[in-house]
Parts: C-alpha cells; sequence; structure tokens
C-alpha cells in the first residue's frame, strides 16, 4: 500500500463517505449561521435549543417516529417561545432560557428513563455518532442545510441590517422582529442537522467557535463568514478525518480541532498586531 | 407630515401629551425642550418605532409603519451598536440602501453611486474603508448620517445629532441639513444648542410634553416660550450629558437582548 492510499482508507468505506458528507454539510453550515449567532450574542441559545430538543429527540423515538421529526419541532417551537420572550418578556433571557432548557433536558431524561430496555442509541445524541448516519438521513441533513442557505442568501441584506442596527432598519422600513424569528428557526434547523454530527452537548461549539475564529481575523462581514465556512468545514472534516486514525470519538475530535484552528486564529490576530505596531 | 393630539404613555409615565404638529417639505423642523420634555419619544413614533397611545399620525398619509420602505430615515440620540461589528465606514452606509431593496435585486451601480454621494455630502470620503471602531465620535455620527441619506428618505428623523460631537462636524452637519431642505426635504430635528437654531430651522416647536410653540425661530422667541427653556436649561445644568434615561429605556423594548 503507498502513502497515499493509507491516506485515503478512511474514504474507502460507503458509511465513511456518508459520515464526510454530512461533515461538510454541517460544518459549512453551522459556521455561517454561527457567524450571527457570535453577531447577536445568541450562543447561550444555541445551546438551549440543542438541550431542548433532547425532549423531542426522546418522544419521536417512544413512538418510533423519524427523530429529525421531532427534534426539528421542539427546536423549533423552543426558538420561537425563546424570541417572543426575548421581545415581550419581563424575566432576563438568560434566565428564561437557563428555565426553559433543563427543563425540557429534563423531560427528556425522565421519559428516557422509564424505558425499561435502556435505550443505547439515544446516548449517542448527547456526544453525536456522524458514523452512523444512513442514506435517508443523510439526504435530510443536506436538504436541511439547503434550505438554511437558500434563506441566509434570500434573507442576507435584512439579516445583516437588523444584526448590527435593529432600531434604526426598523425605522427605515425592515420588519426587525420578523428576521429575528427567521433567523431564530434557521437556528433550530442548524442545531437539529448538527446533532447527530457531534451531539447535543457540543453543537454549542460548532455554533460559535469557528465563527469566533474568523471573527479574530477579519474586519468585515463577508469575509468573516467565508472564513467562518472555511474552519467550520475544515474542523468537521479534518476532526472526523483525524479521529479514523487516532480511534477517538468523531463529535470530540471535531470540537477539539475547531478550537485548536481557534486558538491559531487567537494567535494569528496578536502576531498581525505586534506586526503592525513595529511597522 | 402631521401629527394631531399624540399621547405617549409607558406604565405610569406621560411622556407626551398631546403633541399636535405638521412638517411640510423642504423645511427644517426644530425641536427644543428640557429633559425628558418627549423629543425622542415624539421622533420615535414618527419613525414607527413606538405606537402612540392615542392621537392621529399621517406621514405622506398613512400611518408610520404602514409606508413603503425606506420612506422614514431616523438617526438616534445614541446609537446603541456593537462598534467592534465587522463593517467599515462604507459597508454601514450601504445598509441604507437594504431597505429599497427587494429580495432579489442586487445592490447595484445606483446603490453604490448613492452611497458614495453620501460619503461626499459629509466629508467621509476619505475614511470609507476604515473601520467604524477606528472613528471618532464626530465620524461616527457622521457616518450614520450618511446612512440615512444613502436612504434617500422622503422625510429625515435626527434625534440630537450634534450632541457631543467636535465643532468641524457641527458645521459639516448643519451644511448637510441645509443641503437636503434646499433639495426638498423635509427634516426634523431635536436639539439642545439653543444658540443657533436660527442658521438651522425653518420653524421651531418647542416641547415640554405638549406643545409649548411653534413658528418661526425668530416668532418663537419673541414669545418667550422659548425664552423658558432657557432659563429651565440654564438653572437645571448643563443638557449636554441629556441622554433621558427615564424616556428612553421605557421607549426601547426593541432593544432587549
Amino acid at each position: 500500500m503507498t502513502p497515499l492510499d493509507a491516506l485515503l482508507v478512511p474514504f474507502h468505506y460507503a458509511f465513511m463517505q456518508r459520515a464526510f458528507v454530512a461533515a461538510l454539510a454541517v460544518g459549512l453550515l453551522c459556521s455561517t449561521m454561527g457567524t450571527y449567532v457570535i453577531l447577536r450574542k445568541l450562543a447561550f441559545i444555541g445551546d438551549g435549543i440543542a438541550h431542548a430538543s433532547f425532549a423531542g429527540i426522546v418522544i419521536a423515538y417512544l413512538r418510533g417516529a423519524n427523530f429529525y421529526v421531532g427534534a426539528g419541532i421542539v427546536a423549533v417551537l423552543t426558538a420561537l417561545g425563546i424570541g417572543f420572550v426575548h421581545r415581550r418578556g419581563r424575566i432576563s433571557l438568560d434566565t428564561t432560557i437557563g428555565v426553559l432548557f433543563t427543563g425540557m433536558f429534563a423531560l427528556g431524561v425522565y421519559l428516557m428513563s422509564q424505558q425499561r430496555s435502556y435505550a443505547v442509541d439515544l446516548q449517542s445524541f448527547l456526544f453525536g455518532d456522524i458514523l452512523a448516519v444512513q442514506n435517508q438521513d443523510l439526504r435530510l441533513i443536506v436538504a436541511l442545510a439547503l434550505v438554511v442557505a437558500i434563506a441566509v442568501a434570500v434573507l442576507f441584506r435584512g439579516l445583516l441590517y437588523t444584526t448590527f442596527d435593529p432600531v434604526v432598519a426598523q425605522a427605515s422600513g425592515i420588519a426587525s422582529p420578523a428576521y429575528e424569528y427567521a433567523l431564530l428557526v434557521m437556528l433550530a434547523l442548524t442545531i437539529v442537522v448538527a446533532l447527530q454530527a457531534v451531539g447535543i452537548v457540543l453543537v454549542a461549539a460548532l455554533l460559535v467557535t469557528p465563527a469566533a475564529a474568523a471573527y479574530q481575523l477579519t474586519s468585515r462581514f463577508v469575509p468573516m463568514m467565508a472564513l467562518a465556512a472555511v474552519f467550520g468545514a475544515a474542523s468537521t472534516v479534518g476532526g472526523l478525518y483525524l479521529s479514523y486514525y487516532v480511534r477517538a470519538s468523531s463529535g470530540a475530535t471535531i470540537v477539539l480541532l475547531a478550537t485548536v484552528l481557534f486558538f491559531i486564529a487567537v494567535a494569528g490576530r496578536q502576531l498581525q498586531r505586534v506586526s503592525a505596531s513595529r511597522s | 407630515m402631521v401629527a394631531r393630539d399624540l399621547v405617549v404613555r409607558y406604565d405610569d409615565f406621560t411622556a407626551l401629551m398631546g403633541a399636535t404638529l405638521t412638517v411640510h417639505f423642504g423645511e427644517a423642523l426644530g425641536i427644543v425642550g428640557p429633559n425628558g420634555s418627549g423629543k425622542s419619544t415624539l421622533l420615535k413614533c414618527i419613525a414607527g418605532l413606538l405606537v402612540p397611545s392615542s392621537g392621529e399620525l399621517l406621514v405622506l398619509g398613512s400611518a408610520p409603519r404602514k409606508l413603503p420602505p425606506g420612506t422614514i430615515a431616523y438617526v438616534p440620540q445614541v446609537e446603541a451598536v456593537d462598534w467592534s461589528f465587522p463593517a467599515t465606514v462604507w459597508d454601514v452606509v450601504a445598509m441604507g440602501r437594504f431597505a429599497r431593496l427587494r429580495f432579489w435585486e442586487r445592490f447595484g451601480q445606483d446603490d453604490r453611486d448613492a452611497v458614495q454621494h453620501a460619503l461626499d455630502l459629509v466629508d467621509m470620503s476619505g475614511l470609507a474603508s476604515r473601520h467604524i471602531a477606528k472613528l471618532s465620535g464626530g465620524q461616527q455620527q457622521r457616518a450614520f448620517v450618511a446612512r440615512a441619506i444613502a436612504q434617500e428618505p422622503k422625510l429625515l428623523l435626527l434625534d440630537e445629532p450634534t450632541t457631543g460631537v467636535d465643532a468641524a462636524t457641527e458645521e459639516a452637519l448643519l451644511h448637510v441639513v441645509r443641503e437636503l431642505v434646499a433639495g426638498g426635504m423635509p427634516v426634523l430635528m431635536s436639539t439642545h444648542d439653543l444658540d443657533r437654531v436660527d442658521e438651522w430651522f425653518d420653524r421651531l416647536l418647542v416641547l415640554d410634553r405638549r406643545v409649548l410653540a411653534l413658528g418661526s425661530p425668530r416668532e418663537v422667541v419673541e414669545s418667550g416660550a422659548y425664552s423658558a427653556i432657557r432659563e429651565h436649561t440654564h438653572t437645571h445644568g448643563h443638557l449636554r450629558h441629556d441622554h433621558e434615561p427615564h424616556a428612553a429605556h421605557a421607549a426601547h423594548p426593541e432593544l432587549r437582548r
């Protein structure tokens, strides 16, 4: 076997091929949406939606339904509920999310614990199992990713303006609340897509870390989004690839690689600053 | 623009009790009044950010929220934006065009020309590629006014644009406002700068939760309502740091995150 063959080994298996396509879609999608998450400071909301969707996964599982449907419904409802509280509520947003997401997560655990046969594959949703992606899952992942990507393209200007300056955008006739709800629904769908790749616990990392790395290195919006997508895809595809050789959990390897890239970006920014101050 | 008997109540506080005024094409109307007199509240109502509790408010014959996108441009007193947002001056001014563009329309040459023209008007062309965090307060204010101009609105609302800016910016803004007004645009602007009202405005409104006087700056000065405000200003300290905290807090549910 030549060295090149050895490097291509992971691509020989059908399940690995599916996993790579899923990883690429998830990496691109999460980091693109992550740009909004960072700039609108929605990281905690993303984490909350991911945890809340656990209840949906368990309910879908118990009823023998597709878990994407269960997770999707609960995630979107949670996102809309959070958006409503965000706009109308008198309780702080942090408090609301803290109460809602732990409550929903506990509901999932409660329902699961009542089952006599311990549901092993539910475990995989906590930490992700991208190698278990089936053809049907892959089609759903790619379709949902396309829907969100098209929504980003169509709503691009409005999302940008309402992210930067919602009040003035509103005065100019751009419906800031509608954009906020649209963004939250897109975020919920993104999280559902990412659940199987990295799991509930680590999905927030894919939303935040690649975009945060890009934020270190650029000072304009479009380059930030593009660079975030590069970091995101590099983390998911690279992390999956690495996990094959180091025989570690793919979700954890992906997030660790994203974290390493983030610190490299931070170091790069420091170098930029040092060289700028010298010149 | 017509407002009749405009009343705005927050929970237990009436910010405006029955304001009636009109603004015509090609006129700059100045609003002066002490702290908490409802200047910002009035402008927010006209911008469609607040719905009046009662009264009638028509801009070009319809309610502010029912106007076609891009009709009203508003520059708030305090820009509550994240200054570390990845955007240059050009990017911010370009946002002024967004309300006019449909989903499928591209940001075209017309839009770039409008952005460039707005930057030229406020004398910021040289700083177009600078990041917004690296601007002085006056330059930031000029960038936001340029964004409003790039929108090519039918009505321009400026909430104390000269607060805390340098003299050069103030001159630039005065020049811009007079030029826009000469071009037929109605401009409604609040200010606490009582010294040069006759240079800025065609008419002056004295507001203290209700309209105390409305007329040419000269008439208003002669009516005495204006000197009452001056008196108030002088006895109650400087208005330079007037952020109307009470009204601002209650009036900004849309700012909560």
